[in-house]
């Protein structure tokens, strides 16, 4: 893989991400297209630009740590890594099938060079606190980026790390909130509203940044701003739009956790060309 | 190994104490190891570690779930962390964490549950653990360990830390008879004849160990040769010893301070029904929580003494 900061690179990288994302949860004829594409962006930025990691290496110790807590957006992780160059491109559309490497969400047992198995949420961050106070004990520069759900933020576990990250001050810890304002039942702010989502944050010492989570320079600068900030953890609230890219996925409820037909993939790919 | 036919049963430290002391000791040689707990510490005596490596100890508050996790996000980084709490508070509160984060993963993390059992006494059932060793026996991957004494604790907690893989050691709060010599080896998946017999066979663990040995004095006095064995290793068992017990004395009593419906009873009739299958009886805590009192008191209400167990063998004598 070559990395970049070129935002058009990004951004056609992004495309193919996208392109990739709805073949495969097509072919699996299940998965979460919606919160797979609001990720894109902050995917791509972390991997392709910001991300220490080598893929000849991937077990470097000084590397970055990276955590899907929102692990049914698996379908982002895969595609990324196989971009990089970590896994298999040809066996995407193996997604969800028996003796797949790309299980229906993360699994360490099948694709090593994940750093968790994920999938049951709220348990991400607590896990990035873990590998950034082992980082911080070796005198490591490794560095653990965490993305979470909205929904996932319901979740009690979510704020008992966040009150220990911000007395404990990991500030070598960064959590992205994916906000695209829908989990399965509908849209958050009918089931558990979460704002003010920044202050809330800030309340558990945490500094905040908030920005829309498609804009790569927004999120470069951001990731910038987190690697400078001492003495506390960086939350990103990245308003996204769910299904992002696909004009009838978007903000649809029905895209969280249903897998598109195989005309609806055609029509997709046609916006995504 | 040497097995003795009369004990003396010194009282000794509390298997959270020696628990305490171990891992300070491991951690004076290992750099690598990583405590955690929950607001416990002076309860768990992780304080001792604490106050000798304060940059490797994380005082997490009271929140398990986020303890249990943090702890397998270390392991994932190489070190050997120690989650340590009361056990009905890291088996229970932590038990999706346990499963998602080191189980499944299969993460070395160590997680010690003090304060098992309904031992505890006054303070009652909300802090009583008497389902930890069912739940970590039902984790794949899971080691689980109940040790009866400081000796065998202290030796278990070192095997725990060579195990790569997520370990469960079980603790009690009273101070507990000495039951093993101090040259006796410990190894997960092993168990120690303490008595041979002839007769019937006591399996015990943790805290019934003592009462085991009690109960095979007195049943000598009638003319019954039992046999007891610490059952230390929960899961892996050794098969081979209950297969032996079960071919030569054809009678077991197994005794433990634990719900009898998943505790070590169902475990060891597993492997009794899978090789040779003969009458067996459980001592323990019957499909009920406890109450508070004196732990003597709890021990006696409950069915967990010496007494008990003789009279579960006297049943399984007839049936044999």
């Amino acid at each position: 893989m070559k990395k970049t900061s070129n935002v058009e690179q990004l951004q056609a990288i992004a495309k193919q991400i996208r392109r990739d994302i709805v073949e495969m949860i097509t072919a699996a004829k299940s998965g979460h297209p919606g919160g797979s594409l609001s990720a894109v962006e902050i995917l791509v930025t972390l991997y392709f630009d910001v991300l220490r990691h080598d893929p000849q290496n991937p077990k470097w110790p000084d590397r970055d740590r990276f955590i899907l807590s929102k692990g049914h957006a698996a379908p982002v992780l895969y595609s990324v890594l196989a971009e990089c160059g970590y896994t298999p491109k040809d066996q995407l559309r193996t997604l969800r099938k028996l003796g797949s490497i790309y299980q229906g969400h993360p699994d360490v047992r099948f694709l090593p060079v994940l750093e968790a198995s994920t999938g049951s949420l709220g348990e991400g961050l607590s896990l990035g606190i873990g590998m950034a106070l082992a980082a911080k004990l070796d005198a490591s520069p490794t560095r653990a980026y965490v993305v979470l759900g909205d929904g996932e933020i319901q979740e009690g576990q979510i704020w008992e790390a966040a009150m220990f990250a911000g007395d404990k001050a990991v500030d070598n810890l960064v959590a992205i909130v994916d906000y695209n304002g829908i989990q399965l039942d509908g849209f958050v702010d009918d089931i558990m509203p979460l704002d003010p989502l920044p202050d809330k944050w800030r309340a558990f010492k945490w500094h905040a940044i908030e920005l829309n989570g498609h804009d790569i320079p927004a999120l470069q600068a951001a990731f910038r701003e987190a690697a400078s900030t001492q003495g506390k953890p960086t939350v990103i609230v990245a308003h996204t739009v769910k299904g992002k890219g696909v004009s009838f996925m978007e903000n649809n409820p029905k895209f969280h956790g249903v897998a598109p037909t195989v005309e609806e993939m055609e029509k997709a790919l046609l916006e995504l060309a | 190994m040497p097995t003795k036919t009369k004990f003396e049963l010194k009282l000794g430290m509390a298997t959270r104490e020696a628990f305490g002391k171990a891992l300070l000791e491991l951690g004076r040689q290992n750099k690598n190891v990583v405590v955690l707990d929950g607001d416990l510490s002076k309860s768990t005596y992780t304080n001792l570690f604490a106050k000798e490596f304060p940059g490797r100890f994380f005082e997490c508050g009271i929140a398990e779930a986020n303890m249990i996790a943090i702890g397998s996000g270390l392991a994932s980084s190489g070190k050997i962390p120690f989650a340590s709490s009361f056990s009905c508070f890291a088996m229970n509160k932590g038990f999706e964490q346990l499963r998602v984060t080191a189980a499944f993963p299969n993460v070395n993390l160590k997680v010690v549950g003090t304060h098992s059992g309904i031992s505890i006494g006054e303070d009652g059932p909300s802090q009583m653990s008497i389902e930890d060793l069912g739940l970590a026996c039902s984790l794949p991957g899971f080691i689980v360990l109940s040790p009866a004494d400081e000796i065998s604790m202290r030796a278990l907690v070192f095997a725990a830390a060579r195990h790569v893989g997520p370990v469960f050691i079980r603790a009690g709060r009273p101070k507990v008879p000495i039951v093993h010599s101090s040259e006796q080896k410990f190894e997960i998946g092993g168990s120690v004849e303490l008595v041979d017999g002839r007769d019937l066979t006591i399996v015990a663990t943790g805290l019934l160990v003592a009462e085991a040995i009690r109960a095979q004095e007195a049943l000598e006095a009638e003319g019954i040769s039992a046999r007891v064995i610490d059952m230390y290793s929960i899961k892996p068992l050794d098969r081979g010893a209950i297969q032996r017990a079960a071919i030569e004395t054809r009678a077991l009593v197994v005794a433990e301070e634990h719900l009898v419906t998943t505790g070590l009873g169902v475990r060891v009739s597993q492997v009794v029904a899978e090789t040779n299958p003969c009458a067996m009886e459980f001592v323990g805590i019957q499909d009920t929580y406890a109450e508070s009192g004196a732990p003597e008191e709890l021990l006696e209400k409950y069915g967990l003494l010496g007494r008990d167990i003789i009279a579960a063998s006297r049943r399984v004598l007839t049936r044999k």
